[in-house]
């Protein structure tokens, strides 16, 4: 098996005009690799995306996709690729199996392995006994793995989901990414682009993309590790409105957060905070309950990593 | 009965589109200045909710009350007295951020002084001063619904309906967003919001979980998690799906899933538990950099309430 990365880009570079949406970007990712890239609204990930899809040609820098340069080989990437939209792009008045026949038309899956491929993502997507029924019909955790099985219905080695499991229950977004996980194991690179940290949290490496940079590269674990300054805190504290103001000021807090009916508490230290901030607060007339340090979500690295100037 | 003096007191409210019970029998009470959540995926009957709540739909059965009146006698009375945010709230995409507000506070009756004092803390609340004279099709997502609470609160209502205001929305304009929201709990107003993403459950004071229009859970985030059956155990390893095989016909096991660091598991007794993990692992070649209780989370609990132990699938 050969180790050349499924995906290897370098200095990618991507303006429109005078404005630059991809700014020198570079990463590479493995066989069976699952990547997230997250960013805000307009950071540059879609039209990272659009480029390693071969859709857009890039204006610097190289990508090679499944060892096909990008710019040169724009129809061989997009062979050797699987896409799946947000809002799976699937036919609702055709039935299940008329779905994977376009698809596989569409992907240019030869005759006679079409029966085979078929049958192959009715048993993946667990919906043998519902290949006659109209999608419209289907519920959303079925479509959804219906639609990841038109995306590799041609076998790619690389798939690009786009937020795959927004609004799914919870029980179909598990055995999607259980799914998703099988296909990794079996080799096959996916990249996920999502605003969603539960999404994130079932993938290999994050990207986080922010005015059109990388500006994290790391599993989620690492990222939670080395993102925030300080320690983060749960802080149990009443008067809600009250204990805000006086956490805002509180000697070594960094950032005070209002979460459900406790605080997210940001400190520059941790010790020294859990040792005095009870005081400090009954000093101040309010009434603190629990307070412990708790591990950053990726939400808060996302924070902390990502521009705050942002609207 | 419902409960003297909630903001929202829903008791057996239903509805139906032909064969399919969107909303089947909800019960559930918000106080006042409580930030309370309805919490499920797509299909799980919380627009339906909102739109009767709104007094915009009229249920099949049931009783609805919001600030005070009777939502499914008198559907006009209580649009005085509530703010509702549906999914797409009409901006108007020509007009620009300070024209949208103009026309809503007009709408609304709400005086020039009133408005301006309100628009001036709302958009810089939400980071959007800068944006007055932008065309509000111009706006990225975010942006967007941030200027749809904007337009919606210009007259300060008693109780504010959001449906699903934060999809589609970063997370950096999502902290904003709840900030907003918890200043207006703080002043009073009773919210309640909508959400599909079940780690955002866990801002609200109180939460309903819905599923399949049925009410699965009703209560603070923590002490839905306090109730939670079992313990969940992350391993953090590399070679997961090793992992994952080595833990597989281990008893006392309700779920096993893969995540980008390693397994997560839920487990029957973690005391007892973990040290077999090890040896398991151990007796397979595997080494874990980590073996750790975390406290669950909402989706565990979603899971854990509408799927029987071990119904998931492992591959």
């Amino acid at each position: 098996m050969n180790d050349a990365p499924a995906v290897l880009v370098e200095g990618l570079v991507k303006r429109f005009g005078t404005f630059t949406a991809v700014d020198g970007v570079g990463f590479s990712a493995q066989r069976g690799e699952v990547l997230g890239f997250l960013g805000p609204n307009g950071a540059g990930k879609s039209t990272i995306i659009r480029i390693l899809c071969g859709l857009l040609r890039p204006t610097a820098g190289r990508a090679l996709v499944a060892g096909f340069d990008v710019a040169r080989d724009p129809e061989a990437v997009r062979a050797h690729i699987g896409y799946m939209s947000q809002r799976f792009s699937l036919y609702d008045d055709l039935t299940a199996v008329e779905n994977l026949r376009f698809f596989g038309g569409l992907y240019r899956v030869p005759a006679e392995m079409l029966a085979e491929r078929i049958a192959w993502a009715v048993e993946m997507a667990g919906l043998a006994g519902r290949e006659t029924e109209l999608v419209a019909t289907l519920a959303g955790g079925w479509k959804q793995r219906l639609a990841l099985g038109c995306a590799v219905l041609h076998r790619p080695p690389i798939v690009f989901l786009d937020e795959p499991t927004s609004g799914v229950d919870p029980v179909s977004r598990r055995q999607f990414w259980q799914l998703i996980h099988h296909m990794a194991e079996s080799g096959v690179t996916v990249f996920v682009s999502t605003h969603y940290m539960d999404e994130a949290e079932y993938c290999h490496r994050l990207a986080l993309i922010d005015g059109g940079r990388l500006v994290a590269l790391g599993t989620p674990a690492e990222l939670k590790r080395g993102s925030i300054a300080g320690a983060l805190l749960r802080v149990e504290c009443q008067p809600l409105g009250e204990a805000l103001a006086a956490l805002a000021r509180a000697p070594g807090v960094l950032e005070a957060a209002v979460f459900g009916d406790a605080f997210h508490v940001t400190v520059s230290s941790a010790a020294p905070a859990l040792r005095d901030l009870p005081g400090w607060l009954a000093a101040q007339g309010l009434r603190c309950g629990s307070i412990a340090e708790i591990p950053p979500s990726l939400e808060d690295v996302f924070v902390a990593r990502v521009g705050g100037a942002r609207a | 009965m419902p409960e003297p003096g909630a903001a929202i007191a829903v008791d057996g409210l239903t509805k139906r589109f032909a064969a399919t019970t969107a909303v089947d029998r909800l019960a559930f009470a918000v106080a006042p200045g409580e930030l309370f959540g309805l919490v499920g995926p797509d299909g799980a009957g919380k627009t339906t909710t909102m739109r009767m709540l709104a007094g915009v739909m009229s249920p099949d059965a049931g009783s609805a009350i919001v600030a005070g009146c009777d939502v499914v006698r008198d559907p006009e009375g209580v649009k005085h007295h509530i703010s509702y945010m549906p999914q797409r709230f009409g901006l108007y995409e020509d007009l620009t951020v300070d024209e949208n507000i103009r026309f809503y506070a007009d709408l609304f009756g709400v005086s020039r002084r009133e408005r301006e004092a309100q628009a001036t803390r709302l958009l810089a609340a939400s980071g959007m001063e800068r944006f007055r004279d932008r065309l509000a099709g111009q706006l990225s997502g975010g942006m967007k619904q941030k200027l749809g609470l904007t337009c919606a609160l210009i007259h300060t209502p008693q109780v504010l309906l959001l449906d699903e205001p934060t999809t589609g929305v970063d997370p950096i304009s999502r902290r904003d967003f709840w900030r907003i929201l918890y200043e207006l709990v703080g002043e009073g107003v009773t919210v309640l919001a909508s959400t599909a993403y079940l780690d955002e459950a866990e801002r609200c004071h109180r939460l309903a979980l819905l599923h399949e229009g049925r009410l699965l859970l009703c209560d603070a985030p923590a002490r839905l998690k306090a109730g939670m059956p079992g313990t969940v155990v992350a391993v953090t390893a590399p070679a997961a799906s090793a992992v994952r095989d080595a833990l597989r016909s281990m008893p006392g096991v309700s779920s096993l899933l893969i995540v980008g660091d390693g397994v997560r598991l839920v487990v029957d007794d973690a005391g007892a538990r973990i040290p077999e993990i090890h040896a398991r692992l151990g007796a397979s070649g595997l080494v874990a950099t980590e073996v750790a209780v975390v406290p669950p989370t909402i989706e565990d609990l979603f899971v854990a309430s509408v799927s029987r132990p071990g119904a998931e699938r492992g591959s």
